[in-house]
């Protein structure tokens, strides 16, 4: 509650200040941070450690976009919002972006008035089922308990899926995904659904993974990525090229090792020095200066690094490249050319 | 006669015999279980088979406390320690009790100040909930929202004390304007000449940021058990003096003010405190102009007050109904115009019938400060739900956690309802 509130309340002063409106980018740089919306909670992608610092995959996101604009990649204020909130979150301006394990799709790019700015991670809705049930395929899931997160789009492919099959199943709708564990491990449904990448995090942790299969349907596409309003593309161009920087970064070999040395001096490399800011303008043409690729790719690495340190294999949550390796790996991860 | 007796009876006692104990079976701990736990042979079986469960409970629960694992980073390691026993994981209360009292976000090296905060608020509500006190430390407790505030959110001391400067020459205004022309100029005298204090002080305390200045802290930073003391602390404390304008404006003559009143609690009532919090999360956002962001706190602590002091209302209503239409004649025929009787002959008698009403709906109150766990706040339940339940390290624990945090309420609650019952006694001065 600063000053400004009590005087808003007061004497409602606020409203001639109106017309803010679109330049997303002034506001951040006026206000110092970038207000970033984030899950309340998913292992990996994002949650505050023990000192209530915010780490993981989509975390990582709102830091490079940070670093990019403001130069500092501490200097965001994270707005966990759930399900439910995110959108509105968004649309009403609370936050500026959004990095939330949120799936690209049509009606929410085209209806709800958002632009996906990229793809950061390529997910697909899987199922899990304790070893017991004797289950191979999600075919056989006639008449099974479900285990399922509201107001996401899983919720509705699995009725897609279920549908198209000709099978009958019995929801059990829940909110958030520790919940769904708890209930899933002491058997109020038989089946739980939900991102792939999540049943793998989740997994993990279980008291007795391996009396759990995840089953070898994929049901969905699930193009994850942050987003921004619709109407304001300067702001938009910013998240979706620093995205696309971190993902060149890797695909050129650049990391946070050997960033600094690269960024000296131009090198041989023309799209690495253009990428870098030693050659060319594109981060006037962006509206920031010409570092700001690199301070975005030094916050927490290239793609790469910010998958292998988040949620790849050496971590807690295993996650393998798949299909979010890099194009030249036979992956679908891939950014148009900095030129 | 004497001698014939004496001649008969072989013995006569001439010492009184020494008291004797009572029978085993009449006194002490034998006597006690034979009246309560086994007077009759329903009983004896009712207390058997109470016994009986009493001890499964036990027996199943002790070792889940007694294997507990303490000092662990996350719950694998645990896991790995209790090698498949039954067992508590603590540890996640030790690695992530500052989140779950202050929030993710409050700064480490600031917790002293809501701690001091709290601190002080057990000693500036004393003289409001105990009476025998001196009335002089009232002023500490008139004093203590304004001090709590700036301990707990930061900032310059001058903001806070501006705000007091505006309440203090707003009410003078009342009291002035009231003796002059009636209570209504005086609540209309009192609304500008606060208006005007806070806005010329907004300007000096603009002006000096830095004076007497704590670090600043912001409202999204607030967060676990400490938000929710703070939402009931605030909650229901204002809602209170708002419930009995509210149920004194129902019980009006006056047709607006009652109507106004009436519609009031009818929609406030009728709504479910989660959709009210929905609209302060999501609504209200759309209401104002961008850039003018409505701190998130301050709209749920508008809606929350609103839908206690509702309920609030129709308590203290039906306190004032109890009341014997004589005490309303009574102040009338002593010539008390209509403050004067309220202050001093119904709202004491109405008040001390209310008071276990009140403190239900405060004790629910406190309870349904864990709502704003939906609109993901990072109250104690949010944080649980949130960020501690969905980390790396602690997914799948769950009974240490809530458990701890049914704690955490229990005390206070136990404690507030404790108090009521303590001050019903007090105010007791029937012969019952």
């Amino acid at each position: 509650m600063k000053k400004s509130v009590i005087l808003g309340a007061l004497t409602v002063a606020g409203l001639a200040a109106g017309a803010a409106g679109a330049a997303t980018l002034d506001d951040v740089k006026a206000r110092g941070t970038l207000n970033c919306g984030v899950t309340t909670g998913v292992p990996g992608f994002a949650e505050p450690d023990a000192n209530g610092v915010w780490q993981g995959f989509d975390v990582a996101v709102c830091r490079a976009v940070a670093a990019a604009v403001l130069g500092d990649g501490n200097a965001v204020e994270f707005v966990p919002t759930t399900g439910k909130t995110r959108f509105t979150a968004l649309a009403s301006g609370e936050i500026d972006m959004l990095a939330r394990n949120t799936t690209w799709t049509f009606s929410r790019d085209v209806d709800l008035k958002f632009e996906f700015t990229g793809v950061n991670y390529y997910d697909g809705q899987g199922f899990m089922v304790p070893k017991d049930l004797g289950v191979t395929s999600a075919k056989e899931l006639d008449g099974a308990t479900v285990c399922i997160q509201t107001g996401t789009t899983t919720e509705l492919n699995l009725a897609d899926f279920f549908r198209s099959n000709g099978i009958s199943y019995e929801p059990v709708p829940i909110e958030t995904g520790s919940e769904a564990v708890q209930l899933f491990t002491a058997g109020s449904c038989d089946v739980y659904t939900t991102d792939r990448s999540a049943l793998a995090a989740q997994r993990a942790n279980f008291a007795n993974p391996d009396d759990y299969v995840v089953l070898p349907e994929v049901v969905s596409k699930e193009p994850l990525g942050p987003l921004v309003r619709h109407g304001d593309h300067e702001w938009g161009d910013i998240v979706r090229w620093t995205l696309n920087a971190l993902i060149t970064a890797e695909e050129l070999g650049v990391t946070s090792d050997n960033i600094s040395e690269m960024s000296m001096e131009a090198g041989n490399n023309p799209e690495i020095n253009r990428l870098l800011g030693t050659e060319g303008t594109l981060g006037e043409m962006l509206g920031l200066d010409a570092e700001w690729a690199k301070r975005a790719i030094m916050v927490g690495g290239n793609y790469g690094e910010v998958f292998a340190n988040n949620i790849g294999e050496s971590t807690n949550i295993g996650l393998a490249r798949g299909l979010n390796a890099q194009w030249t790996d036979g992956g679908l991860i891939y950014s148009p050319p900095f030129r | 006669m004497s001698d014939t007796h004496a001649q008969t009876v072989a013995f006569v006692r001439e010492t009184q015999i020494p008291p004797a104990p009572p029978p085993a079976t009449e006194t002490g701990v034998i006597k006690w279980v034979r009246e309560n736990l086994f007077s009759s042979w329903v009983n004896s079986i009712l207390t058997i088979l109470s016994i009986y469960f009493i001890v499964r409970g036990v027996i199943a629960v002790y070792p889940w406390f007694a294997n507990g694992v303490w000092g662990t980073s996350d719950l694998a390691t645990c896991r790995q320690i209790l090698d498949g026993a039954t067992g508590a994981c603590f540890s996640v209360l030790q690695d992530r009790w500052r989140q779950m009292i202050f929030g993710i976000a409050y700064p480490d090296d600031q917790y002293w100040r809501p701690l001091l905060a709290f601190a002080l608020l057990l000693v500036c509500v004393a003289p409001v909930l105990f009476s025998k006190l001196p009335r002089k430390l009232l002023i500490l407790s008139a004093l203590y929202p304004f001090l709590a505030y700036w301990l707990i959110w930061g900032g310059t001391i001058m903001i806070p004390i501006m705000v007091m400067v505006g309440f203090v020459a707003g009410y003078y205004a009342f009291t002035w304007a009231e003796r002059a022309s009636g209570f209504a100029a005086g609540l209309a005298s009192f609304v500008v000449t606060a208006s005007v204090v806070w806005f010329i002080g907004g300007l000096i305390s603009g002006a000096m940021p830095g004076f007497i200045a704590l670090q600043e802290v912001p409202s999204r930073d607030m967060g676990g058990f400490m938000l929710n003391m703070i939402l009931g602390t605030i909650c229901v404390s204002l809602s209170l003096p708002l419930g009995i304008v509210l149920a004194l404006g129902r019980q009006s003559s006056m047709p607006i003010i009652k109507g106004i009143c009436v519609v009031f609690i009818e929609f406030i009532r009728g709504v479910p405190l989660i959709t009210l919090l929905f609209v302060a999360n999501v609504v209200l956002a759309y209401f104002f102009p961008p850039g003018t962001n409505l701190d998130l706190i301050l709209r749920v602590i508008i809606m929350i007050t609103m839908f206690s002091a509702a309920y609030i209302a129709e308590v203290i209503r039906g306190g004032l109904a109890a009341l014997p239409k004589g005490q309303y004649e009574a102040g009338d025929s002593l010539g008390l115009n209509y403050s004067q009787s309220m202050r001093l002959i119904i709202l004491p008698q109405a008040l001390k019938i209310s008071i276990p009403g009140i403190v239900n709906v405060a004790v629910g109150l406190f309870k349904d400060t864990t709502l704003v766990s939906v609109i993901s706040m990072f109250d104690l339940v949010g944080v649980l739900r949130g960020p501690i339940l969905s980390s790396t390290a602690w997914t799948g624990i769950y009974w240490e956690a809530f458990g701890f945090a049914a704690l955490l309420f229990f005390v206070v609650c136990y404690g507030i309802s404790q108090y009521s019952q303590w001050l019903e006694r007090q105010l007791r001065t029937d012969h019952r």
